[in-house]
């Protein structure tokens, strides 16, 4: 479980989370919405200190996430897919996924490489398991990043518009491997424009603007009846 | 009367001669002192180097400022001074090192300067993205320097990395001044004792060469390899093949 309690940020002088709260369940499927610049991506990286608060608390599971514990909790309880991969080049596919878990978990190497290979596996690339990221395409380095997310078994992973800077044929098969993803007991909290994975994945949508929360709600209720009048206009805007 | 203006002048035949006839006991003393002065003031440059290097890309203010201060002192004042300093200025705080050790500490602390601003260079190049990755593994700030960072700034590094080699080795030739024992000494001191200029400059120049130049088309060929490879980042063979090792 999650807790995000009156989480102020500023950058500067630019006030980007103003008292947010917010309490994601285990196993929650998350999807958080919003004009750029709304404070999503500052948001879900306060779930794991990359962003400190500048005022406000963040609880993974009833602990306290601080400057000192940080490290620690990363490497126990969540992983993080981003926009832009970023995968390590100068190892393999199997190196990627295996160095976390043999350096940081204290997984026998061999242990390690057999269950990246499952992971591998589930995304499809065990194939291009002694491949290096740049010789992937945008969609297969996604889903290499989403198999290191999941080699380190954590319970948490938090998405930052995995899909965003894939070329359009590419995004299907990085959502494929998210949806089958969301039917295991994994909480995923996912910053999308995804509209149709949202609807077809999501417990919960939460639109933000101006670094607040405006609206939260299920998908139906998010797509046949929202309330906010900003939530409607940038719905209006993304389903067009 | 040109022939014996020859046979008795600077480059003469005889001149020739004598230096052979004691090359080994002379030159060959003086080259390996200089190769393990150059060997181990490398070894120090590196670890200071990457260090330091490492030091001044931390969030820490004060390992910051310990390593610009490090980095501009040893930048902005000549080696020679360096070497003259740990020669005639230590011993009056006590402290008394043979000329080998200044040797191998003065070009190390020199050379650690520039090396510490190469490694530094080397790591910034690299994309925000793998740190933040490697945070949100839960890596420590110097695992991420370790397994991540550093192994991809190597080939921004190396080039420039081995130019500092380069100059290390001829730059050991100061400790001439000091009566060291290397090479350049050896040789300056042979040559005035036995009235040998010209030949002996040539060999001992020779001798350097012999060091210096390998290193220098060294230097060139990481540094095209580099070039070629630059949009790829990193892609040696044996990093992470097969899982990570370390
Ligand atoms: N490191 C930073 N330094 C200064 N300002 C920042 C920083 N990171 C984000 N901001 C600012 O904070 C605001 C919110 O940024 P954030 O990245 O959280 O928005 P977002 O909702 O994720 O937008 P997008 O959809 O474009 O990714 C923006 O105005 C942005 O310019
Ligand atoms: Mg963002």
């Amino acid at each position: 479980m999650i807790r995000v309690e009156n989480v102020n940020k500023f950058f500067g002088d630019v006030h980007v989370l103003k008292d947010v709260n917010l309490t994601v369940e285990e196993g929650e499927k998350l999807v958080i919405i919003g004009p750029s610049g709304s404070g999503k991506s500052t948001l879900i990286r306060c779930m794991n200190y990359l962003e400190e608060p500048t005022s406000g608390k963040v609880y993974i599971d009833d602990v306290e996430l601080t400057h000192k514990n940080k490290t620690e909790m990363a490497r126990k309880c969540s992983s993080m897919v981003f926009q832009q991969f970023n995968l390590y080049p100068h190892m393999t596919v199997l190196g990627n996924l295996t160095l976390a878990p043999i350096k940081l978990q204290g997984v026998p190497k061999e242990k390690a490489i057999e269950d990246a290979y499952g992971y591998l596996e589930r995304v499809g690339l065990r194939h291009k398991a002694d491949a290096y990221p740049q010789n992937l395409s945008g969609g297969q380095q996604q889903r290499v990043a989403i198999a290191r997310a999941l080699a380190t078994k954590q319970k948490i992973i938090l998405f930052d518009e995995p899909t965003s800077a894939l070329d359009p044929e590419m995004v299907q098969e990085v959502l494929d491997v998210m949806v089958e993803l969301s039917k295991e007991n994994i909480t995923m909290i996912c910053v999308t424009h995804e509209m149709g994975f949202a609807r077809q994945v999501a417990d919960r949508v939460i639109f933000m603007d101006g670094g607040t929360i405006i609206e939260s709600g299920t998908p139906d209720h998010f797509f046949e009846n929202p309330q906010n009048e900003r939530t409607k206009s940038f719905l209006s805007k993304i389903l067009r | 009367m040109m022939f014996r203006a020859f046979m008795d002048g600077p480059f003469g035949p005889s001149k020739w001669m004598t230096l052979f006839s004691d090359f080994s006991e002379i030159f060959l003393i003086g080259f390996f002192t200089t190769l393990k002065v150059a060997s181990l003031g490398l070894c120090l440059a590196l670890v200071l180097g990457i260090v330091f290097g490492v030091f001044s890309t931390s969030n820490s203010k004060i390992l910051r400022t310990i390593a610009r201060v490090y980095v501009e002192i040893w930048q902005n004042t000549p080696l020679v001074i360096q070497i003259f300093f740990l020669y005639n200025g230590l011993p009056r705080f006590g402290l008394v090192w043979s000329q080998f050790v200044i040797g191998v500490i003065g070009v190390g602390l020199y050379h650690g300067a520039y090396i510490s601003e190469v490694v530094r260079t080397g790591i910034e190049a690299i994309p925000k993205g793998q740190y933040e990755a490697a945070a949100s593994q839960g890596f420590t700030y110097l695992q991420t320097m370790r397994y991540i960072i550093l192994p991809q700034s190597i080939k921004i590094i190396l080039p420039p990395l081995t130019n500092q080699a380069l100059n290390l080795v001829k730059n050991t030739s100061v400790l001439a001044m000091i009566a060291g024992g290397d090479l350049m000494y050896h040789a300056d001191s042979w040559s005035t004792y036995k009235l040998v200029y010209g030949p002996t400059y040539i060999v001992t120049g020779m001798l350097y060469f012999v060091i210096c130049y390998p290193l220098s088309k060294l230097a060139e060929r990481l540094e095209k390899k580099s070039k070629e490879d630059a949009p790829a980042p990193v892609g040696s063979d044996d990093a992470g093949k097969g899982g990570a090792e370390a």
